[in-house]
């Protein structure tokens, strides 16, 4: 008997403060992309041009959450993800951005826009539509629950695939020997 | 900061190799998989197909040599970076790894395939360019000032070089200018409204000293492509429907294909190159407190300027990236694009995605990162002569 077709499951993927290299990193699966397209569909992420998170079978974040904007879209993939998945060093620990939870914000504000050599005129962007950073940068799971960790900077490809794909097959993730690194 | 002045032969070398397997690995994503589902399915087209998957149903050959060119960057720099992303072979005074033999062969055993692609991919936006060409003309499109790094004999030159500005009409404003010292060239203003700045050339102030970077104004403001292939679609670009396209803001994904193929061209010439396996790999010199490095990055000029204390920790860094150099000229392709698509019109999805259009022209991402207006909410008043709403769609 024919195997019945499978329901794609609906990956969503966003990046908060974060380089995008995760993202990169998932690119990284090379033409393994398109064996994963026949299982999976992807709702809002970098690669489509849909703007909210809809109902979804995994959810992915790279970066931290170091703005009122990030905590907004974190919360929209959790309330619509089953399964959020924190990816890469910013998303788990807050990261290179997190490098400022030491110094005052006002003052490294004031440093970028009011006192760098370069500026012709210095103000502090303060338009009411920007979005507000926040006093400190988190890792997600400061801010909502987070099923799976994957650290690296970035995760490998490899990493990215070998996780997803037991993920689609119904299986615990496991990432062996080489494929986790704390870079 | 180590006060090399000069690289040794092999971490120049290894370095360039590098930096042209990132722009190869960079314009392929940046056209396949972000922009050309816009340009191969039309701008309004549906939401759901007008992406990468959609590419593969539709022209799987497109987009499996879209993702096999980016695969053969990023190895490019795995092999010379250590790492396909956040690398670690370019190190201050060179580098900490040179190419070994069987890495150099492997490389060379698939450079012809990428080489040959990139003509096709360069084929591809110029057919797309004579289906399209009276409405892809005039999109977006307006007179700028520009800025790029050029060779000393004027030639393209992505790695190094000095600072050429040039009016729209082609006049100099300064050439072959000394990156060193950049602040004396380039300002930056703040606004308001945006955490990103809004850079200009000091000597016409800030109203009217902004300017465009990135592959439309290298590949136009150069002399010429030192790499024979790229520098034949250049010449063929600039001639193209008298020379329009080549002040036209689509225009931009045809040159960036012509730097695909030259950055594919100068990776098999340096893989020729016996410096690359060479062992000399780091130079020195007398320290210094301040650096500043220029190189054009994908989508442009590109300003690291860093200080250090006595313990070689950065105290102060300053960077002035592609996108924040494109800040206004995005801004004004924003505006013909509401002046000509949403004058007094229903405001639709299709619509507005000619707005991201014209963005993804310079730059498939805003935050330093991927699809900008995607990833940015955005909001669009329809308003009439009286200042009255007409109407208004808001994306978030």
């Amino acid at each position: 008997m024919a195997e019945l077709a499978r329901p794609k499951l609906k990956v969503a993927t966003a990046s908060l403060a974060g380089c995008f290299g995760c993202h990169m990193s998932f690119l990284d699966i090379d033409e393994r992309l398109f064996p994963l397209l026949e299982r999976v569909e992807f709702d809002r992420s970098p690669l489509t041009d849909i703007k909210h998170c809809g109902p979804c079978d995994i959810g992915i974040i790279e970066g931290g959450v170091c703005n009122a904007e990030n905590v907004h879209v974190l919360r929209e993939f959790r309330a619509n993800c089953k399964i959020l998945v924190a990816i890469g060093a910013c998303a788990v620990t807050g990261g290179l951005p997190a490098q400022r939870n030491h110094l005052d914000l006002g003052l490294c504000l004031q440093e970028v826009y009011l006192t760098e050599p370069s500026l012709g005129r210095g103000l502090i962007p303060n338009d009411p539509e920007l979005p507000l950073p926040l006093d400190k940068v988190h890792p997600l799971h400061e801010v909502v629950k987070v099923d799976y960790f994957i650290p690296g900077c970035p995760p490998s490809g490899d990493a990215i695939w070998k996780f997803l794909t037991d993920l689609i097959e119904g299986r615990t993730p496991k990432l062996g020997h080489g494929l986790i690194a704390y870079d | 900061m180590v006060g090399a002045k000069t690289l040794t032969p092999t971490a120049e070398k290894i370095r360039r190799l590098m930096h042209y397997g990132q722009i190869l690995q960079s314009h392929a994503l940046h056209f396949f998989h972000l922009s050309s589902p816009d340009l191969l399915f039309g701008f309004d087209s549906e939401v759901a197909k007008r992406n990468i998957v959609g590419v593969a149903a539709a022209y799987p050959d497109i987009a499996k040599q879209g993702v096999l060119i980016r695969k053969y960057g990023q190895e490019v720099i795995r092999h010379t970076a250590g790492k396909r992303i956040h690398g670690t072979g370019s190190i201050p005074g060179g580098v900490n790894k040179n190419l070994t033999a069987g890495e150099r062969d492997e490389l060379l055993k698939d450079i012809y395939h990428v080489i040959a692609w990139s003509r096709g991919a360069v084929h591809l936006v110029r057919q797309l360019f004579e289906q399209h060409l009276e409405a892809w003309r005039e999109f977006a499109t307006f007179e700028a000032r520009t800025l790029s790094l050029v060779r000393p004999d004027g030639a393209m030159d992505l790695y190094d070089g000095g600072l050429r500005a040039r009016n729209a009409d082609g006049s100099t404003i300064f050439d072959h200018a000394d990156c060193d010292r950049y602040w004396d060239l380039i300002s930056e203003e703040v606004k308001a409204w945006s955490y990103m700045k809004f850079p200009y050339l000091k000597a016409l102030g800030h109203e009217d000293g902004w300017y465009r970077v990135g592959p439309l104004t290298r590949v136009t403001r150069c002399d010429f492509i030192p790499t024979p292939l790229a520098d034949k679609e250049r010449r063929e670009f600039m001639a193209f429907d008298e020379g329009r396209i080549a002040r036209s803001t689509l225009g931009f994904h045809w040159a960036r294909m012509i730097e695909m193929l030259h950055s594919a061209e100068v990776i098999k010439d340096l893989l020729h190159d016996p410096d690359i396996t060479g062992s000399e790999l780091m130079a020195g010199g007398k320290r210094e407190a301040r650096g500043v490095g220029v190189i054009e990055a994908p989508r442009g000029t590109l300003i690291h300027h860093y200080r250090v204390d006595e313990n070689d920790q950065v105290a102060r860094a300053n960077l002035i990236v592609s996108t924040t150099h494109n800040n206004h000229a995005m801004n004004i392709a924003i505006r013909e694009v509401a002046r000509k698509y949403l004058d007094g019109r229903k405001l639709t999805e299709g619509l507005l995605n000619h707005i991201e259009v014209a963005v993804r022209a310079f730059d498939p991402c805003l935050s330093c990162a991927t699809h900008a207006l995607g990833q940015m909410p955005l909001s669009v008043e329809l308003v009439d002569a009286e200042g009255n709403q007409v109407d208004r769609l808001v994306k978030d």
